[in-house]
């Protein structure tokens, strides 16, 4: 028990997703303009991560190595994740319309963030058993939807200050990524 | 409108260079330019990936059904960077190791699938080879950059790709440089990038 909240732990906060393994920076930068978008992201991330580590971790685990088909990991990840994602949206405009409607445009954008295949790719790397990649899963997506949600607070507030121009919008979201990433880098001294 | 043939690829060395005007394909650029050696290593590899899928989709493009064409990307794409994975495995494996997962995350840099969609899919094969070239070689370029400010700065040294596999490693400053080990890490990553993109839009304004 204590090794899984040690493993959640890492996970969030020591090896955050965004911050400290620099996955999924694309959505980080593009999404965190404001509170309600960024929000949105995190959940889809956090809803489509657990599942993708899941079925990854089975494919893995009771197709690729059985067979010997290793090689084809990344192939099978990306069609599986692709496929997952494709499913989820289907089935929540279907039975859950009100999730939907606040997920929906997030969900297209979930296929070719890579935090997700590379949370995956973690838990097979790790060598994680069902239950750890599973922890492991949530935990790294819990880490996303808080360092995203912290982002758009910042940049919110960067909306209202005077910027230098050359260094607005993307540039400034950086240092200021630079500057949260700091502060996470902290938690290095927990490990 | 019409861009001559020479522009589709010079467009991807300043105009379009990515991942300064193009703000895409952000992980590996801040996970992989710890040394020069990994940023070329990775610039090369997205390059082939994006030169070799941006052909095969435009050879493609009246066949892929619209509804399912970014299923099928993905996949022209995914079987690309399988190539890449096994070769650098046999032939540089201690890059391989070096690089990690970011190889297989090729997939899903959004650099790739983003130049399948907005080009390839629209034009003939030439100037989707010479688009993606162009786009290849700038992300190199800029991962080239930014890797000799990280590992210049962060480690002192500089460390080029050579064929034995291992890499060459010169010593900038001498023995008593102290590292500025902020610049290795991943904060220094963020603030050098940002810096840089801050640098190209005081050039750009002109």
């Amino acid at each position: 028990m204590g090794d899984i909240f040690v493993l959640a732990i890492s996970c969030i906060f020591v090896n955050n997703i965004l911050l400290a393994q620099y996955l999924g920076n694309c959505p980080f930068l593009g999404v965190s303009k404001k509170m309600e978008t960024a929000t949105g992201m995190a959940m889809a991330v956090i809803f489509v991560l657990v599942m993708a580590g899941a079925i990854t971790w089975l494919t893995s685990a009771y197709i690729l190595k059985p067979f010997g088909f290793e090689y084809l990991q990344t192939l099978s990840f990306i069609l599986v994740i692709a496929a997952l994602v494709q499913f989820v949206e289907m089935f929540l405009r279907k039975s859950i319309p009100g999730l939907y409607a606040g997920l929906g445009i997030f969900l297209p954008l979930i296929t070719t963030n890579c935090a997700v295949m590379g949370v995956c790719l973690i838990n097979i790397k790790e060598e994680y058993d069902f239950i750890e990649a599973l922890i492991a899963s949530f935990s790294y997506a819990a880490g996303f939807g808080l360092a995203l949600i912290l982002f758009a607070a910042v940049r919110e507030r960067i909306l209202l200050s005077n910027v230098p121009k050359p260094l607005q919008d993307t540039s400034i979201g950086l240092v200021s990524a630079g500057m949260l990433s700091l502060a996470f880098f902290a938690f290095k001294g927990m490990a | 409108m019409a861009k001559s043939v020479v522009q589709e690829f010079t467009k991807g060395l300043w105009a379009e260079i990515p991942p300064f005007r193009l703000v895409l394909g952000l992980c590996p650029v801040l996970a992989v330019t710890k040394s020069v050696e990994n940023g070329i290593g990775m610039g090369v590899a997205t390059t082939f990936v994006l030169v070799c899928s941006n052909v095969l989709i435009s050879l493609f493009q009246n066949v892929i059904p619209k509804k399912v064409r970014i299923a099928c990307y993905i996949v022209v794409i995914a079987t690309f960077v399988t190539i890449v994975e096994l070769v650098m495995q046999a032939f540089t494996y201690e890059l391989f190791l070096k690089l990690g997962i970011f190889i297989p995350l090729i997939v899903v840099n959004c650099i790739v699938l983003g130049r399948a969609e907005a080009f390839a899919a629209k034009n003939n094969v030439g100037r989707s080879l010479l688009d993606g070239l162009g786009i290849g070689i700038g992300f190199t370029l800029s991962l080239t950059l930014l890797a000799l400010f990280r590992e210049a700065l962060g480690s002192g040294t500089i460390t080029l790709p050579s064929l034995s596999g291992a890499g060459t490693v010169f010593s900038l400053f001498g023995p008593s440089f102290q590292p500025f080990g902020f610049m290795i890490e991943a904060p220094g990553a963020f603030v050098c990038l940002g810096l840089m993109l801050c640098g190209m839009n005081m050039l750009g304004k002109k």
